[in-house]
């Protein structure tokens, strides 16, 4: 294709150039967010007609990780942020500096999403025969050396669950089914990006991001907040249920 | 038409607001407000998830036509969930007319 330094033949200006870029990005986030939308259907209809179930399911998520995860996401969002304005304002090696923070922070994310997925597993909620939510429910990392008080709350509350709905067990593999399939979705997204951000990172180095020509950050930046976001909705709705004390 | 630079500034002021919106997010979820936790949550999801559209996502400093497309996005969004969920919540409605062998035993 004929191209004269950054800008193709079919373009008039960069800037024309990267406008129509931006507007491709936003238009696959819109198929994006039907995608994503689907899912948080599918959980809505069956939190709804399974309530006890789902809030059974949620209570074994460890609040902390999940914490962690989106206070370091909404901060790789923020390097992401930064990395354009760096390219933006010509300052090569920040671009550089921003974009190896953002994907040291996708990577920590990741890292933890493994630790919590291999808890999962340890505990027995993984959707499938050996699936048993009554493994205490509120604190599976110390269920071995509980106090009897705190085992008694526990066993309380999953009789309670049990009374609301008989089938407690089938139900909340429901629940882990939807929480694997929302953030394994999510992180493979994530896993994407930081496969552009490795592109963006090696391309950086060879100081291409000027302040005429950044479009590749802009676009993946874009990328980047949407999966952001993807979180911001998904950390409430997996990870707050019930959470309230005494409910 | 030149584009528009967003500065460090206002990028820091959005992950401060970012911060403080996950903060009230789990302390709200552990308060008893009956019906609205729920709302509550996602309430405070939608703002934040609107500053990231707004600001870092540079969608306040873009052309109109990203502005339709996001729309177009939200809009195609409400269809297929305010559709789907009021044939869910009209089923059991629906079903007491109906013969039962013809009503499809779905979770509602």
């Amino acid at each position: 294709m004929h191209r004269t330094g950054e800008l193709y033949g079919q373009f008039q200006t960069l800037e024309q150039q990267k406008e129509t870029a931006a507007l491709g990005m936003w238009i696959f986030l819109v198929t994006e967010v039907l995608f994503f939308g689907g899912m948080f259907l599918t959980y809505t209809i069956n939190r709804h007609a399974y309530p006890a179930a789902f809030g059974m399911g949620s209570n074994t998520l460890d609040i902390y990780l999940g914490g962690f995860n989106t206070v370091v996401l909404i901060l790789s969002s923020l390097t992401m942020a930064m990395a354009v304005w760096s390219a933006q304002v010509g300052k090569k090696t920040l671009v550089t500096s921003f974009l190896i923070l953002t994907l040291i922070l996708g990577g920590t994310f990741l890292g933890v999403k493994v630790v919590e997925y291999k808890q999962k597993f340890d505990h027995h909620l993984i959707p499938g025969y050996h699936f048993d939510i009554s493994y205490c429910a509120k604190s599976p990392t110390n269920c071995a050396d509980l106090s009897p008080a705190a085992r008694e709350t526990e066993d309380k509350q999953l009789e309670e669950a049990e009374r609301l709905d008989p089938d407690l067990n089938n139900h909340a593999q429901l629940y882990f089914s939807l929480y694997f399939g929302m953030t394994g979705l999510h992180a493979l997204h994530m896993i994407v990006g930081a496969g552009l951000l490795l592109w963006l990172l090696k391309e950086s180095v060879g100081g291409r991001f000027s302040p005429a020509y950044n479009t590749p950050v802009e676009i993946v930046g874009l990328y980047w907040h949407f999966v952001d976001i993807v979180w911001i909705y998904l950390f409430p709705l997996l990870y707050l249920i019930d959470r309230k004390a005494g409910r | 038409m030149s584009e528009h630079i967003v500065s460090p500034k206002i990028y820091f002021t959005i992950f401060a607001s970012l911060m403080v919106g996950t903060a009230i997010t789990v302390w709200a979820a552990f308060q008893n407000f009956g019906p609205f936790n729920i709302v509550i949550a996602l309430g405070i999801a939608t703002v934040k998830a609107t500053l990231v559209v707004l600001y870092f996502m540079h969608a306040r400093y873009s052309p109109k036509r990203t502005h339709l497309v996001i729309i177009c996005a939200v809009f195609w969004l409400a269809i297929m969930l305010a559709l789907t969920l009021t044939d869910y919540q009209s089923r059991p409605i629906l079903s007491h007319r109906a013969a039962p062998s013809a009503v499809h035993q779905l979770p509602v």
